[in-house]
């Protein structure tokens, strides 16, 4: 396409099909404490599978 | 609902429902608020959407003077296919999901295995280390019943997360060291795995203790704020001298040591410090390459506090923290700043983003007394005090509470385009500021904002960087 060019796949419809495994880590466990950012986590399940 | 923001060097427009981002050129980007009217958030099922249909000859007047008829259409009909395939204009279809967490298992504890600290952070929301309820070290039974409780409260949950917090840890090592041996004995039975984590100050770090965290941590989080200066000011030792010259040498020597387990140094910058990419600089100078650097959440009030006059001037600094890292990352070095991370298509699923960070539902805190509270900064609070760990006590009523804090039911949430990223910011921070856990807090919010737009242009900037 010439005017948009789309980069990653869009796909956190279908992150909902196997989602809420829960093998990820508490959001606030890593390095916040007094924040809350979850978007920057990795899916556990992701990188196992 | 999409979210269109400029770099230096780049459009980039957000479609918030499912997390498509797409680089776009001018006319897009200045035609597409115009456009959107037209598809609102119904994806494909848009009338607008079917094949055939044409740009409206408003948005064609509406911008004649910039560009051409044949630019306008073009453009859109690049719009009009994405909105046709679900990849722009999508469905807010999530809601469904929202009230799922109300059953969720406990995943994480945070053990404050320590109320006491041995430094004396003006900032420090536990009350230089009490949490105002008097120093003390946790017990090795309330840690081993604190441990008892997550194997029973976590069915279908392989992966248990422990944070030594505090307080001061290290001010009770030996009892960190009990409970550690006391999961793993059970992780077999139960079938678990358990991740540790430690949080420290440093100060009484020795080669035995850096050792012991390097071998059974899988996390480990230093305290440290930056530039010596900076770090002395906010972090001093009870008699008032500086900490810096004592933690960075303790901190040098772990993370040496540590090979390429995860580790962060993290610290928290303040009003007095609103020049902050030096601080992260000078911890990435230091030899440190994983780093945090977080805004200090406290009461307006205080010199030092934080507020939404500082916003401006703090997004001045995270553009200039991006250039700063685009220009180590170009020299060829490894740096990695924790709210510049993101991964755009293997990132938690939805159903994560809902929820948040789980306080209060699958994420509790215990404190010395074996108190259990929705998460360490909530200690102390004793509306929220759930039970205890030593009578088996805890209250469902408040774990449903915060099961049902989430993107749905936080107000401010749902015109915003970064719900799916902060999952509506930190609940204590929106009940201490804002008396509701529901009730985000604007400032947090708008720090948030700008660290995602920045993690998706950094993101966008290495990938075309590798496609050269």
């Amino acid at each position: 396409m010439k005017h948009i060019r789309t980069i990653n796949k869009a796909n956190l419809a279908k992150s909902a099909i196997k989602g809420g495994c829960g093998k990820c880590q508490a959001s606030c466990q890593s390095a916040c404490k007094t924040s809350c950012t979850v978007g920057n986590q990795e899916c556990k399940r992701a990188s196992e599978d | 609902m999409i979210h269109k923001f400029k770099a230096r060097d780049l459009n980039i427009l957000l479609d918030v429902n499912n997390g498509g981002v797409h680089l776009i050129d001018d006319v897009t980007y200045d035609i597409i608020d115009a456009i959107e009217p037209y598809f609102q958030e119904m994806g494909s099922d848009a009338p607008m959407a079917k094949e055939g249909s044409t740009c409206p000859e408003e948005i064609i007047e509406q911008f004649k003077d910039k560009y051409t008829r044949e630019e306008i259409c073009e453009s859109f009909e690049e719009v009009r296919g994405l909105a046709a395939e679900d990849l722009l204009f999508s469905k807010d279809q999530y809601e469904k999901y929202a009230n799922t967490a109300v059953d969720s298992p406990i995943k994480s504890l945070c053990l404050n295995i320590s109320h006491d600290c041995n430094m004396r952070c003006k900032y420090c929301f536990a009350s230089t280390g009490d949490f105002g309820t008097g120093r003390k070290l946790m017990s090795y039974e309330i840690g081993k019943a604190a441990i008892d409780f997550l194997l029973e409260r976590s069915p279908n949950r392989p992966n248990l997360d422990v944070d030594f917090f505090g307080g001061e840890p290290l001010m009770n090592f030996e009892v960190v060291k009990q409970v550690v041996e006391y999961a793993r004995s059970k992780e077999k039975e139960y079938g678990k795995n358990f991740r540790f984590t430690i949080t420290t100050n440093g100060l009484l770090l020795n080669d035995e203790k850096i050792d012991y965290i390097n071998e059974n941590m899988d996390n480990v989080v230093l305290s440290i704020d930056g530039r010596k200066e900076v770090n002395d000011n906010m972090r001093p030792l009870p008699n008032g001298k500086g900490s810096y010259d004592i933690i960075i040498k303790n901190f040098k020597k772990l993370v040496e040591k540590r090979g390429d387990k995860e580790y962060y140094v993290r610290g928290t910058y303040t009003r007095n410090n609103l020049d902050f990419a030096n601080d992260i600089l000078s911890l990435y100078n230091e030899g440190f390459d994983q780093i945090s650097v977080e805004p200090v959440m406290e009461d307006p009030s205080m010199d030092y506090a934080i507020t939404e006059k500082d916003l401006d001037r703090i997004n001045e600094e995270y553009d200039r923290l991006m250039d700063e890292i685009t220009a180590i990352k170009e020299g060829g070095k490894f740096i990695n700043f924790f709210h510049f991370m993101i991964d755009l298509d293997q990132g938690p699923c939805i159903i994560k983003r809902l929820r948040g960070c789980g306080s209060g539902n699958e994420y509790v805190c215990v404190t010395p007394d074996g108190e259990i509270y929705p998460c360490h900064q909530f200690v102390g609070k004793k509306e929220f005090l759930m039970g205890n760990i030593l009578d088996n006590t805890f209250d469902e009523d408040i774990k449903k509470v915060f099961s049902k804090a989430h993107v749905y039911s936080k107000p401010k949430c749902q015109k915003c385009w970064a719900k799916y990223y902060c999952s509506g910011g930190c609940n204590a921070n929106n009940y201490n500021f804002n008396g509701d856990i529901l009730d985000s807090y604007d400032v947090a919010c708008g720090i948030q904002k700008k660290r995602l737009e920045a993690a998706i242009i950094m993101k966008i900037r290495d990938m075309l960087k590798e496609e050269e």
